[in-house]
């Protein structure tokens, strides 16, 4: 009988955190990325990492609200039991971090230092610098070469993932490999595995330009949607309040400059052209801290971007009368802000030439984070109250303690698969764990939780599931040959069309990407609406057929860029359309998701999952319910001082 | 615009609507010839070599109307933060994401050369192979050898003086800068000499890193008997080069000096223990 081996698609935090784990489990992992996995995109997260913590707890803080925090924060879209699950395991994970030699922020006795992050009136966000992304993901990609140079773990780097093998079985469906492509070579094989974890991160390309890299195309999740993997919630797509306009891409300013008491303003008198330094406190108009006493500047992202927006576009106050308003960091002490932001405000100073610990930011909001994703399920925990509680009361006691199991069942098969079997999906590229609206510092958590936590799901799969009896390494080969001859039949597709120059703009790739990223961005962001969204479709509708004809300048059979991008496309339209349908059929206002026609929350039709499924070239929605079971939703304010829920922008402009 | 009172002092105003031509050195592959190719690029306000190298890439003609293919080129986070789009910009080897045109080639006319890293085979134009750099992370064991991923409490405390200096070398972002700039590392593509070639001043700052974390130190004396060998400090020409170029600002000489006194402790040890 052949060794199990389980297949980890992608090597940013999720994929390392899930082969490290697997490993560790005794199975052996091959893992795949289009990149070095050291330089996935996990590396620009900025902030930090959640976690309740000592001090927070001695003042009333506990895993619990971290936990309510996170369903309220997304706008109780959210299953609740796995976010439970992920908020009570935060400070194991941050110890693990801690022991793999993550340079955390220290205080001056040596404890690890913490930051105010937003949606929290309690300091429990962990942060190495304003790279905390980039250390935490150096930490675990060492702990994989070191399974790597004991044989556990083998690597395909600059390969890509082009689909995934399903079997049709008499239980159902079930993965058992994938084929990919070397990016050098152009070589298509098929790799058989008794489970396949996609762990392949966001879609923001799709928007063109967005915080993302540069391979966050989502292409490698578009495919398993057209192979049949349900996606869940597509529509909700996160801008991020502060991000710097750029040529080709639209960089991350992180949420840290505003946890470190940076203050966001416009001058209060339109056209007012006076150097930002001159103009005095009474003529600035701080609009988040007067509008959200409380919460101030750190208010959560979906509200700090629609008040950003509706500031400039609505009431065009924007600096300069352009779309921009000051990030203020320059009451603060610049020692203490090169210790506390050194790695974000160079990059500031690199990429607009102004040193930001003396003159304000400019800054607009940009796409950032898909909090929709592959559609993935779990097995309720232990906690299972009479009743769904009330909103957690900040700083009271809180109903349970935080143990292992209450949220998820360790272990059970079924946590973060796919309706798929076999077919797991980690990180940012699932549904799971930020509803409508991801908070800030979140992100590293569930990434690092799904590895961890649902990583021993996936080896128990491999060892009492399915291939247990009928492992993939004794499978006939004609399921694997079948998807090899389809994709080497996309492949030829896009080489019998190349030809050297450039192609008429109709029928050019990397012009329909253009387009289809300014279809998005207007359409699809900050505020849409029917008429809008109509638009959109027709307009998909056209890049469909401009993509189906399009074609290459490149034709060769070695380190095809051209191809790899063109292909990647294709499945990016897909995704789009699911996207923009979601934006279309979700007829009310939900976190991330801002409707100007239906500007209130409706949960009588819509606290529900938006369900997309893909077949046969064709996408269906459905709206199915959540668990809701453990916190009842209320309005959704952060305490903002007039009765609106939020900002409400007309449609101007749209979100560009 | 006015001119902000704290704009970075070396930054040139830039034409605006001027035509900039890149000067590229292309090679199809390993064992293909090199050729070099010129395109003229109208760059858009804040342009940096990457959205140039995509509007080459969406049009691939050359100045003089020939068309060719896209140039191929490695890249990622476009924030200078993945090392990913490492490459030699007129002669000087820094990453091209952060390489701002209007700095660069502020007038008409204005000629940026590009060319692949030097020390690493090429797999594509501009596109290189730096596997061996990360191979030369297993050398030196560059991981803190923790008993597993399950909760065992929290790891050893240190000064938040300790934490800022780990955490400064820990910003290598294997991009291979120092590697280029070395007089002393060469071009080797033949894996199975890796373990005793140069291991460059990268690797050498790993297992500094890992040295002075409290767990880490654990296979210190496993990272020091690899430096002390062949392809070790000791090839260490101190040319002092790797710290000039390091993007990141990483003490690398310091690393190396760290290291040297280490080994010379670790061998004077080993000698007296027999």
């Amino acid at each position: 009988m052949a060794q199990h081996r389980v297949i980890v698609v992608g090597g940013g935090l999720a994929g390392l955190a899930a082969s490290a784990r697997i490993a560790e489990a005794g199975l052996a992992v091959d893992l795949f990325s289009v990149v070095p996995v050291k330089r996935s995109h996990s590396v620009c997260a900025q902030g930090g990492i959640n976690a309740c913590n000592e001090v927070a707890r001695q003042q009333g803080y506990s895993e619990y609200e971290h936990f309510d925090e996170t369903i309220y924060g997304g706008d109780f879209l959210a299953d609740q039991h796995p976010v439970l699950e992920m908020a009570n395991w935060a400070p194991r994970i941050i110890d693990l971090l801690d022991r793999m030699g993550v340079p955390f922020n220290r205080t001056s006795e040596g404890y690890r230092d913490l930051r105010l992050f937003g949606g929290s009136l309690f300091k429990r966000t962990h942060f190495s610098g304003a790279t905390t992304g980039q250390q935490l993901i150096y930490a675990l990609d060492e702990q994989v070469r070191r399974y790597e140079s004991e044989g556990q773990v083998t690597k395909y780097e600059f390969w890509e993932f082009l689909w995934p093998v399903i079997e049709d079985t008499a239980q159902g469906q079930r993965c058992v490999g994938i084929v990919a492509q070397d990016m050098r070579t152009m070589q298509v094989r098929a790799f058989r595995a008794d489970a396949v974890v996609m762990a392949t991160g966001g879609c923001g390309l799709v928007f063109g330009k967005s915080t993302n890299s540069i391979i966050c195309t989502g292409a490698a999740a578009a495919r398993c949607f057209r192979a049949g993997v349900w996606y869940g919630n597509p529509e909700m797509i996160q801008v991020h309040p502060t991000a710097i306009p750029g040529a080709d891409k639209l960089r991350l300013m992180s949420e840290s400059a505003r946890g470190e008491g940076g203050r966001v303003w416009v001058p209060r008198k339109k056209g007012d052209s006076r150097p930002p330094r001159d103009i005095p406190e009474a003529d600035r108009y701080y609009f988040l801290e007067e509008r959200y006493p409380a919460y101030g500047n750190i208010v959560p992202r979906d509200i700090a971007t629609r008040e950003i927006f509706s500031i400039c576009v609505n009431d065009g106050l924007g600096v300069a009368g352009e779309n921009q308003v000051y990030l203020d960091l320059t009451h603060k002490d610049p020692e203490y802000l090169t210790k506390k932001l050194g790695g974000i405000l160079e990059i500031y100073e690199k990429f607009v030439g102004v040193d930001p610990r003396h003159e304000p930011m400019k800054i607009f909001p940009a796409v950032h984070y898909s909090m929709g994703g592959l559609w993935t399920s779990f097995t309720k925990g232990s906690y299972n109250p009479d009743a769904a509680r009330t909103k957690h009361k900040s700083g009271t006691r809180p109903p349970i303690l935080a143990e292992v199991g209450q949220g998820m069942q360790l272990g059970a098969l079924n946590n973060a698969q796919t309706n798929i079997t076999g077919l797991y999906a980690f990180g940012e590229v699932n549904f799971a764990y930020h509803g409508a609206n991801r908070l800030g510092a979140n992100a590293l958590l569930s990434c690092i939780f799904d590895g961890l936590f649902c990583g021993v799901s996936v080896a128990n799969y491999v060892r009492d599931g399915a291939p247990a009896k009928a492992p993939a390494g004794d499978l006939s080969s004609a399921g694997y040959d079948r998807v090899v001859a389809q994709e080497q039949q996309k492949v030829k597709r896009w080489v019998d069309s190349a030809s050297a120059g450039a192609a008429e703009p109709r029928t050019n790739p990397y012009i329909i990407g253009k387009e289809l990223g300014d279809e998005m961005t207007a359409a699809c962001t900050v505020v849409r609406h029917q008429t809008r969204l109509t638009q959109c479709a027709g307009k998909l509708a056209e890049l469909r057929e401009r993509q189906d004809a399009a074609t290459l300048a490149d034709g060769a059979a070695w380190s095809n860029q051209a191809l790899g991008y063109a292909r990647a496309l294709s499945d990016m339209l897909v995704l789009a359309e699911a996207i923009a349908r979601g934006a279309t059929e979700r007829k009310e206002s939900r976190g991330a998701h801002y409707r100007t026609d239906f500007p209130d929350r409706d949960d009588a039709n819509f606290m529900k999952t938006t369900l997309a499924k893909h077949q046969g070239g064709t996408t269906t929605l459905e709206f199915v319910p959540i668990d809701a079971s453990l916190i009842l939703p209320t309005a959704r304010t952060y305490g903002k001082k007039d009765d609106k829920p939020a900002a409400k922008p007309a449609m101007a402009g749209a979100g560009s | 615009m006015t001119q902000a009172p704290h704009a970075l002092a070396s930054r040139p105003q830039a034409k605006p609507g001027r035509t900039v031509r890149f000067r590229v050195k292309r090679c199809d592959g390993p064992g293909k010839p090199v050729r070099w190719e010129t395109f003229a690029v109208k760059p858009e306000v804040g342009a940096n070599i990457i959205s140039c190298l995509q509007q080459i890439a969406a049009s691939p003609i050359t100045v003089d109307g020939q068309k060719t293919t896209p140039v191929a080129w490695d890249s990622g986070c476009l924030e200078e933060v993945c090392g990913a789009c490492t490459m030699v910009i007129n002669g000087k080897v820094r990453q091209s994401c952060s390489c701002l045109i209007d700095e660069y080639a502020p007038n008409e006319g204005d000629e940026i050369t590009l060319e692949p890293m030097s020390k690493f085979p090429v797999v594509r134009d501009l596109w290189v192979d730096r596997a061996r750099l990360f191979d030369a992370l297993k050398r030196v064991k560059a991981w803190v050898p923790i008993d597993g991923t399950y909760s065992l409490g929290a790891g050893p405390r240190e000064s938040a003086e300790q934490s800022e200096s780990r955490y400064v070398m820990s910003t290598c972002m294997s991009c291979g800068c120092c590697l280029e700039a070395c007089p002393q590392y060469q071009i080797e593509e033949n894996p199975e000499k890796w373990p005793t070639s140069f291991i460059g001043a990268h690797a050498m700052n790993q297992a500094r890193l890992f040295n002075e974390h409290a767990t880490g130190a654990v296979l210190k004396g496993a990272r020091l008997d690899t430096l002390m060998g062949e392809g070790g400090v000791n090839d260490c020409g101190n040319a002092q080069n790797c710290v000039q170029v390091c993007p990141k600002h990483i003490p690398l000489t310091e690393s190396i000096a760290t290291i040297g006194r280490s080994v010379t402790i670790h061998a004077i040890a080993k000698w007296f223990k027999g």
